[in-house]
């Protein structure tokens, strides 16, 4: 905990992070560091490791090596094993998950529960709200995302904007610090990427920290307070959205980014 | 055909009626217990674990019911009695009795045949709900409870229903350790009035209408629960 100063200030922050599926390296010592309201959109092409790189920030995925820490706080981790790190206490990942509001490619919704069931489940079986309360809260979230006359449905009688917006109210519903987005909108229709894409702004604008790994070039430009290219398990180039996307320095980085304009 | 001898035996009947009710009941709910842990450990357990709980199973589907049965009431059961001081053990009782060696064999069955439904439907809910659990911060016990088993039962539920109608068919079988179940009762009918088809016809008709009762109670819970999503 050397610089406990700077971690005091950070969201999050990632330090050299490496991860091995086997014998392939997929992230080869990726740093970030996202300070409070900071909306970080993580661009690049696929397989170059931005999802796995966003899935080992909540350890849905579990790095190689290097350190995480959630709003200063650094995961404990046991010395790795067969190239995984485990926690070194499971009590903490549980708890800090509460703060960092995942959001999945695939919406990832209970297909056994109601949307307003979906939305109040982590609040009264994680943060063990009174079932009222988290009735309140969860409508109140539902009404935000534009789905309350929706939630008695199923998952399964909503559209896939729906559906990831209903995922999105149930991040919101933890009331977590940070929020990361994982390809919110790529198993998305065309017409359906704006509805969502308008509820991840209100989010931004409210000053939320958001982690977004995405494709839409154009909403990471508009939305990002960074950005960051990954290439091949590295940063290849970060900064401003516009240093990224019209001062670009990397090569690699012009031609994707000319390649999915 | 000759019913006359219904108002005589009813109370026999009636009796074997609940007790073939009682066994099925009492086994297909522990025998659901255990296919639970059975078909988790297959999905997740350490890889002994799992094995057992497979060999487990193959050796439950792969032999008749009727042979298990018997190796328990008269295998299992005959080793008892030679335990010292066993027969003045508040267990006594019970071992001495059939219908908890039939209760056993038939826990077990259901257990074999459902823990390998429900290794099936552990494995069939997609990979992604459960991340989102986790993600949400749940534990893994949470993430069973309140995700993953309900969210398999659901998928199964129509398999699991016929199981357990598949169960109260096998129930007759106890007759053959002397349980005077359903089937049981009709044996001894024929046995005290020389008539061979009526009691068959009436037990048949009695277990068709159990069959009908379990479909519609299960068929009540199933239109209560949302069908799987098509995705």
């Amino acid at each position: 905990m050397g610089d406990g100063q700077q971690a005091a200030t950070s969201a999050i922050r990632v330090d050299n992070l490496h991860k091995n599926f086997g014998d392939l390296e997929v992230l080869k010592g990726v740093d970030l560091d996202a300070h409070d309201g900071d909306v970080i959109s993580i661009i690049g092409a696929s397989g170059s490791g931005k999802s796995t790189f966003l899935r080992c920030i909540n350890l849905l995925e579990l790095p190689s090596s290097g350190s995480i820490s959630i709003a200063g706080e650094p995961i404990l981790f046991n010395p790795a094993k067969k190239g995984e790190m485990h926690p070194a206490d499971r009590k903490q990942i549980q708890r800090l998950r509460t703060n960092l509001g995942m959001v999945f490619q695939s919406f990832n919704l209970w297909g056994h529960m109601t949307v307003l069931q979906n939305v109040m489940e982590a609040p009264v079986h994680v943060l063990g709200q009174s079932k009222a309360e988290a009735r309140e809260k969860s409508e109140a979230m539902l009404h935000r995302v534009g789905l309350y006359e929706k939630k008695d449905q199923y998952p399964a009688f909503l559209s896939g904007g729906q559906q990831q917006r209903a995922a999105i109210a149930r991040a919101l519903a933890l009331e977590p610090q940070a929020m990361l987005f994982d390809e919110p909108t790529s198993a998305l229709d065309p017409e359906l990427v704006g509805e969502v894409l308008k509820v991840i702004r209100g989010i931004a604008d409210e000053g939320r920290t958001l982690i977004l790994v995405t494709h839409e070039m154009a909403f990471a430009k508009d939305v990002s307070s960074k950005v960051v290219f990954l290439h091949q398990g590295l940063v290849e180039e970060e900064g401003t959205p516009d240093q990224v996307f019209n001062q670009t320095k990397s090569e690699r980085c012009k031609a994707f980014v000319k390649s999915v304009h | 055909m000759d019913w006359s001898w219904i108002p005589e035996y009813s109370d026999r009947l009636i009796s074997g009626f609940w007790l073939t009710l009682q066994l099925l009941l009492m086994s297909a709910t522990m025998g659901f217990m255990l296919a639970i842990p059975i078909g988790l450990v297959q999905n997740t357990g350490p890889k002994w674990l799992s094995m057992i709980a497979r060999g487990f199973c193959t050796t439950i589907r792969g032999t008749p019911l009727l042979i298990q049965l018997w190796l328990i009431y008269y295998g299992v059961g005959s080793l008892f009695p030679d335990i010292d001081g066993i027969r003045e053990s508040f267990l006594w009782p019970y071992l001495r009795a059939a219908f908890p060696y039939a209760v056993t064999a038939f826990t077990l069955s259901v257990a074999g045949y459902t823990g390998e439904i429900m290794r099936g439907a552990f494995a069939g809910v997609p990979k992604g709900e459960l991340e989102a659990a986790r993600a949400m911060g749940m534990s893994p016990f949470k993430v069973l409870v309140r995700i993953w088993l309900p969210r398999a039962v659901q998928n199964v539920f129509p398999t699991l229903a016929g199981e357990f109608v598949l169960t109260l068919k096998a129930t007759p079988l106890a007759a053959t350790i002397t349980i005077y179940e359903l089937f049981g009762r009709s044996t001894e009918i024929r046995q005290d009035t020389f008539r061979v088809y009526e009691p068959l016809l009436l037990v048949a008709g009695i277990y068709i209408l159990m069959t009908a009762v379990i479909v519609v109670i299960f068929r009540w819970f199933e239109n209560r629960i949302p069908k799987p999503s098509i995705a």
